[in-house]
C-alpha cells in the first residue's frame, strides 16, 4: 500500500516538475510562438 | 440463464460493431453541365452527409504549362485563374510566399481539419467508448459464468514474496499514471459531447484546462513507468514451449486445471508485451502532439511504408496534418490499450482470489503461487536453500 501511494505520489511530482523542466530547455509555449523582443516574461 | 445474458452480450457487441458509423459515398455526378465545377447534386449529397469525392476540385488548380503570355489576361498568375489559386488555398496545394518566421505559417487553410473532427466525434467515440463498455459488460458477464477464480483448498496462511519494493513501485507508477491519463483523455475526447450538455460550458472549460494539463504532464510518468517496467520484467516475458502449453490449457480457466508457469504465465506475458507495444507507441504519437513541428511521425513512417510496401500514402504533411494523424492513432491505440487493461484489472481484483497480493503487499498466499507459478515457486525455494535472495 505504501509503495503503491508513493508511485502516485511520484507520478505527481514528475507531472508538476515536467512543465518547469521543459521550460528549462526552451520548450514553452512562449518560446515558440514568440520571439525574445515581444515577450513579457 | 447465464447462457441468456452471454447471448444477449453477445448480439448487443454485435449491434456496435456492424452499426455503419461512417458516411455512406455519394453516387458520381455527370459535371459536364457545369464545365467540371461543383453541381447541385454535390451540395445536396453533403447536406445528406454523404462522402463526397473532392478530387474534382482539389486537383484541379490550373496548369503553369498552359500558361498566356504575361500580356493576356491571365497572364500573371502563371496559367491559374483567381478561382485555381483559392482552391489551392484551400487544399493546401499553393506555395504561397510569407515574411512571417515560425512554424505552418505558410499553411493558411488546413482542409483536413472537418473530416479529422468528423472521424473523431463519429467512429471514434463510438466504436471506442462503445468497444470498452462492451467489454466491461462481457467481464460482468463472464464474472456471473465463470465467478472468482479461487485457491483451490483455501489459501495455507504462509506467505512469498512476489514481488520486490521496486517492481511494485514501477507497477504503480505506470498503473496510476494510465489511469490518470485514460480519463483525461476520455474527457478530453468525449467531454463536448457528453458532460457539455449535463455540467454545462464554464464548468467544462474549467475541467478541460485541468484535464489537459494533467494529460500533457502526467504522461512523462507513463513513459517512466514504461521504461522501468520492461527493463524489469522484459527477462521473464520471453516466449517460450511452456507458454503453448497454458495457452492450450486456457489458462486453467474454464477447466480448473493450473498449468505450469514460471514467474509470468502465457496470459501475463500478453498482457505486458500488449502494454509495451501499445505504450511506446501511445507515448510516440503523445510525443508528436506534444511537440509537433519537432517530432512529426507520420510523413517519415509512410515514406518508410512506401519503400516497403510500395504503398502510395502521401509524405508531404502539413503540421496540422501530422496531427490530426496522430491524434486519431493515438485515439484508436489508448482506446485499444484501456481495453487490455480493464481485464488486467478484472482478473487482478475481483476475477481471482489472492491475485491483488501480488501488487498489493508484494506478499502472496504460498498455496496461490503453487497453482498459478509452479515452476517460479520451485525457483525461488530452490534460490532460498542455496541461501539466495529470489
Amino acid at each position: 500500500m505504501k509503495v503503491m501511494v508513493s508511485a502516485f505520489v511520484a507520478a505527481l511530482v514528475i507531472a508538476f516538475l515536467a512543465p518547469v523542466v521543459l521550460d528549462q530547455f526552451g520548450w514553452s509555449s512562449a518560446e515558440q510562438y514568440s520571439s525574445e523582443s515581444v515577450r513579457l516574461d | 440463464m447465464n447462457f441468456k445474458i452471454f447471448g444477449a452480450a453477445v448480439f448487443v457487441l454485435a449491434t456496435l460493431l456492424f452499426n455503419p458509423g461512417w458516411a455512406e459515398e455519394a453516387p458520381e455526378v455527370d459535371r459536364t453541365s457545369t464545365g467540371g465545377a461543383q453541381t447541385l447534386e454535390d451540395i445536396m449529397a453533403r447536406q445528406a452527409q454523404m462522402e463526397v469525392d473532392e478530387t474534382f476540385r482539389s486537383e484541379n488548380l490550373g496548369d503553369p504549362a498552359n500558361a498566356a503570355p504575361i500580356s493576356d489576361e491571365l497572364g500573371t498568375l502563371g496559367g491559374r485563374s483567381d478561382a485555381d489559386a483559392w482552391r489551392g488555398i484551400r487544399y493546401n496545394e499553393l506555395d504561397p510566399s510569407t515574411q512571417v518566421r515560425g512554424p505552418a505559417v505558410d499553411v493558411l487553410i488546413q482542409d483536413g481539419g472537418m473530416s479529422w473532427y468528423q472521424l473523431r466525434e463519429g467512429p471514434v467515440i463510438a466504436y471506442g467508448g462503445g468497444a470498452i463498455l462492451g467489454f466491461v459488460l462481457l467481464l460482468v458477464v463472464f464474472y456471473f459464468v465463470r465467478g472468482k477464480i479461487r485457491i483451490d483448498g483455501g489459501p495455507s496462511g504462509t506467505k512469498i514474496e512476489r514481488f520486490k519494493a521496486i517492481e511494485r513501485f514501477g507497477h504503480w507508477l505506470l498503473a496510476g499514471s494510465f489511469v490518470a491519463l485514460a480519463l483525461t483523455g476520455l474527457i478530453t475526447l468525449m467531454g463536448r459531447s457528453f458532460l457539455i450538455p449535463v455540467i454545462g460550458l464554464e464548468a467544462f472549460s474549467t475541467l478541460a484546462v485541468g484535464a489537459k494539463w494533467i494529460h500533457n504532464n502526467i504522461s512523462w510518468a507513463f513513459m517512466l513507468g514504461l521504461v522501468l517496467t520492461f527493463c524489469m520484467w522484459v527477462v521473464h516475458n520471453i516466449p517460450n514451449k511452456l507458454d503453448w502449453q497454458w495457452l492450450k490449457a486456457g489458462g486453467g480457466i474454464f477447466t480448473k486445471s493450473h498449468p505450469s508457469a514460471k514467474k509470468f504465465n502465457a496470459g501475463q506475458k500478453i498482457v505486458f508485451w500488449t502494454v509495451m507495444i501499445l505504450g511506446f507507441s501511445v507515448s510516440l504519437s503523445g510525443l508528436s502532439l506534444l511537440f509537433p513541428f519537432q517530432m512529426p511521425m507520420f510523413a517519415d513512417t509512410f515514406g518508410f511504408m512506401n519503400s516497403i510496401l510500395g504503398t502510395n500514402f502521401p509524405t508531404a504533411l502539413a503540421p496540422h496534418e501530422e496531427m490530426q494523424l496522430s491524434n486519431i492513432w493515438h485515439s484508436v491505440v489508448a482506446f485499444l490499450m484501456m481495453v487490455a487493461i480493464i481485464a488486467h484489472i478484472y482478473i487482478g481484483t475481483v476475477g481471482m482470489e489472492g491475485a491483488y497480493d501480488a501488487m498489493g503487499n508484494g506478499q502472496v498466499d504460498l498455496e496461490w503461487a503453487r497453482q498459478h507459478h509452479d515452476l517460479w515457486v520451485d525457483e525461488v525455494q530452490a534460490k532460498q536453500g542455496k541461501g539466495e535472495s529470489s
